[in-house]
């Protein structure tokens, strides 16, 4: 079976800025964290589930079901506005672009997120979701899809 | 975090403070099973009591723990109470992950903390926090408080903690992970217990540099796609393992009113599809694992006479449901929930504990107990003196509950009817399929119907070759013990073959091991083995009660020739292995 990787590239390439991640489903959501799984394996290369642009949380204790702890696009993004290096610049559609090369690590877009949605690991480096809709097919419950920023009605997470 | 040296944090619950120790046998071991072995010949005491407090409780993961999909699996290993001996007990959640992404192999616990505790570790933290105020608390309310008492990494950590059972030291506590999933079987919640610690929560806060670049990525993929978009794990995840219950039913497999029947009409109302129709509430999964076969279901209680209602989730699975429903006659989807939801909440392992009220009922229906012992009346099929009975065993209201806990047979030692105490090894799992499944989980490493696949043999063999069956016990046995030292779930197991746990472990760089499957495989078998023997174990100290070989299958009455043959020739077989290695 060949990756996907490739078709996955090029659809980020072509529709890049036009779509934007949202979690419309999460009600179906069953804890799995492969979505969490797959962004840190995919786009920043690494095996966890803080280090991602959406991680699960339960929301107090398993049986109360989950939610997706992810960027909802805000614009203009409050965590772009404070970051002093240009690290983060606003998306067009909502969100933030990301050059991580010029992150100084000073956490200012972690304080700046109103819903919590940026990490910050232990090195300093901070993980936010780039809307490049990586994780939705890793979603076994179908919780996840990439939507045009334009016909977003309702923000549901 | 891809190392081959074994990186273990080992605490001392006595002084609360740990040390981390660096271990080799990656290649000899791989993890898991294996590794919680060779940390038993490392730290174990096997001529101490279970309860002393230099035994070890050792909770381990595999090398492919969190970096496939279905690796989420941990394993408890301990000294247990239930039969003396080395065991090992499974569970999923959280528990693995959180483990992997603190950096730790496995965790061992030493020691006898001074006060009940809760233990809190992560990457970069270990503390050991006074809990007296949860001892006697149940395990529900133990994790709401728990919650409160560690804050920060939801989603991202485990609790493992035991219910009053554990602190009891009862044979048949559990630990319960992650409200759902459990250390069910052969006391892990006593020995968990008897290092005085309440609960422990694992925060998973670190990360790690992937393995392999694109072809690890791809590899992962493949996999996701195998369990995601195939029928291979369909059947877990629809109906799940509850799917057992028409289909075992059907062919005379499926044990009812403490094994006096193998079919029952009752049925109608507790198949598996009655439970998602009814009850089903939602699924739910373990980290790492995208089948999501955990089934949660729903009962309600009215409250008042006026509309005042109040509700409960409870996990099912074709175990418990076996345990709490056909074993006792209660054949209301919504009573069995009920009392499942007792021993959920009491730390109790369900099938332990509905297999010895089975045994109570029918002790009472021949005047060997009663009311006197028993506080409540015991009659199949009353599911409210079970929900009763089930807190009085899980808390040891008195004498009789209390040695009841440490096994149904050492209670039938006192008050007699031992020939239908339903005990292979420990109390029956729900296949009543057969001669070689009676065998196998009698003498089977664990006593569990998972250790081999003898209930699958059953169903579709109608020989009496004992050297062929005993064959295929022994055959089958390695290639689980490795997939339990990865450690992957064992549903997974038609995915997990050997060839592509090779390809995982090559692809992750764990190429010595990914060479030597075989040969590991069979050193772990061997080395658990071992470790049981230096502990006890003897063939001979297990007997088959009276009641399996009363038992009638779709094969017909149960032939006593062959399942003593069986039972002669795999013990044979296993002291051959212990005595080889």
């Amino acid at each position: 079976m060949a990756c996907s990787a490739k078709e996955l590239v090029s659809l980020r390439r072509t529709k890049k800025n036009m779509k934007q991640l949202t979690t419309p489903r999460m009600d179906q959501c069953i804890g799995c964290q492969s979505c969490s799984l797959a962004c840190a394996r995919l786009v920043h290369k690494r095996i966890s589930w803080n280090t991602a642009g959406i991680r699960i949380q339960s929301s107090g204790g398993v049986s109360t079901g989950f939610v997706a702890n992810r960027c909802l696009a805000c614009d203009p993004p409050p965590c772009a506005e404070v970051c002093p290096t240009g690290a983060f610049t606003k998306r067009p559609g909502g969100g933030v672009l990301v050059k991580k090369s010029l992150c100084i690590q000073c956490g200012k877009c972690v304080a700046a997120c109103p819903v919590d949605a940026i990490y910050q690991d232990r090195m300093g480096d901070v993980y936010v979701c780039i809307h490049c809709g990586r994780c939705v097919p890793f979603c076994p419950q179908n919780c996840l899809e990439m939507v045009e920023s334009s016909s977003i009605e309702e923000v549901v997470v | 975090m891809i190392r081959e040296e074994f990186r273990i944090l080992l605490i001392d619950t006595t002084v609360g403070k740990g040390k981390v120790v660096h271990l080799d046998g990656r290649n000899e071991v791989a993890g898991g099973s294996g590794l919680a072995a060779l940390l038993y010949v490392k730290y174990g005491q096997p001529n101490l009591p279970w309860n002393d407090p230099a035994q070890p409780l050792i909770f381990a993961i595999g090398p492919l723990t969190g970096l496939f999909p279905l690796m989420s699996k941990m394993v408890c290993s301990f000294k247990s109470n239930y039969h003396g001996e080395y065991t090992e007990s499974h569970a999923g959640g959280r528990a693995a992950l959180s483990l992997r992404f603190s950096d730790y192999d496995a965790l061992v616990l030493v020691g006898r903390a001074k006060k009940l505790s809760c233990l809190s570790i992560g990457a970069n933290h270990l503390q050991l926090k006074d809990a007296t105020f949860l001892r006697g608390m149940d395990a529900e309310s133990s994790g709401k408080l728990i919650r409160r008492m560690f804050k920060g990494g939801s989603g991202h950590r485990s609790i493992m903690r035991i219910g009053p059972s554990g602190e009891l030291g009862s044979a048949m506590a559990c630990v319960n992970v992650d409200t759902y999933r459990h250390f069910g079987r052969m006391g892990g919640g006593a020995a968990m217990g008897a290092k005085n610690i309440k609960a422990i929560v694992i925060h998973g806060d670190s990360d790690f540099t992937l393995p392999g670049g694109k072809e690890y990525s791809c590899l992962y993929e493949e996999i996701y796609k195998k369990v995601t978009s195939t029928d291979m794990m369909r059947k877990y995840h629809n109906l799940g393992t509850a799917a057992n219950l028409q289909g075992l039913n059907d062919i005379d497999s499926l044990p009812w009113r403490n094994l006096q029947q193998t079919s029952d009409p009752g049925i109608a109302t507790i198949t598996g599809k009655s439970f998602a129709d009814e009850t089903l509430l939602r699924n739910g999964a373990c980290s790492g694992c995208p089948v999501g076969c955990i089934h949660i279901g729903f009962i309600r209680e009215k409250m008042a006479a006026d509309n005042r209602y109040h509700y409960h989730q409870v996990a099912y699975d074709y175990e418990p449901i076996f345990a709490a429903g056909t074993m006792l006659g209660v054949t209301n989807s919504f009573d069995v929930l009920r009392i499942l939801e007792v021993m959920e909440k009491v730390g109790l392992d369900a099938m332990s504990g509905g297999v010895a009220l089975g045994w109570a009922t029918e002790a009472t229906e021949q005047g060997l107990i009663s009311e006197k012992e028993t506080l409540v009346p015991l009659v199949f099929g009353d599911a409210a003196a079970y929900q009763q009975a089930a807190r009085h065993l899980g808390r040891g209201s008195n004498d009789f509950y209390r040695l009841l806990g440490q096994g149904t047979l050492k209670a039938a030692a006192v008050y007699g009817g031992g020939e239908f105490g339903c005990v292979l090894g420990q109390e029956m799992a729900g296949y009543a399929t057969g001669e070689l499944f009676f065998a196998a989980q009698t003498l089977g490493f664990r006593h569990s119907h998972l250790d081999t696949g003898a209930y699958s043999y059953d169903q579709k063999n109608n020989d009496r070759d004992v050297t062929r069956a005993v064959d295929f016990l022994i055959t089958d046995e390695p290639g689980r013990a490795f997939l339990t030292s990865m450690v992957g779930c064992l549903f997974a197991r038609s995915v997990y073959t050997e060839e592509q746990l090779a390809e995982c472990l090559q692809t992750v760089g764990f190429d010595t091991l990914s060479g030597s499957i075989g040969k590991v495989a069979e050193h772990i078998r061997t080395l658990r083995w071992q470790v049981r023997a230096q502990t006890g174990f003897d063939p001979d100290n297990f007997s088959i009660p009276k009641r399996f070989y009363q038992v009638k299958t779709w094969k017909g009455q149960i032939d006593k020739t062959y399942l003593d043959n069986l039972k002669k020739e795999y013990g044979r077989r296993i002291e051959a292995i212990i005595g080889a290695g």
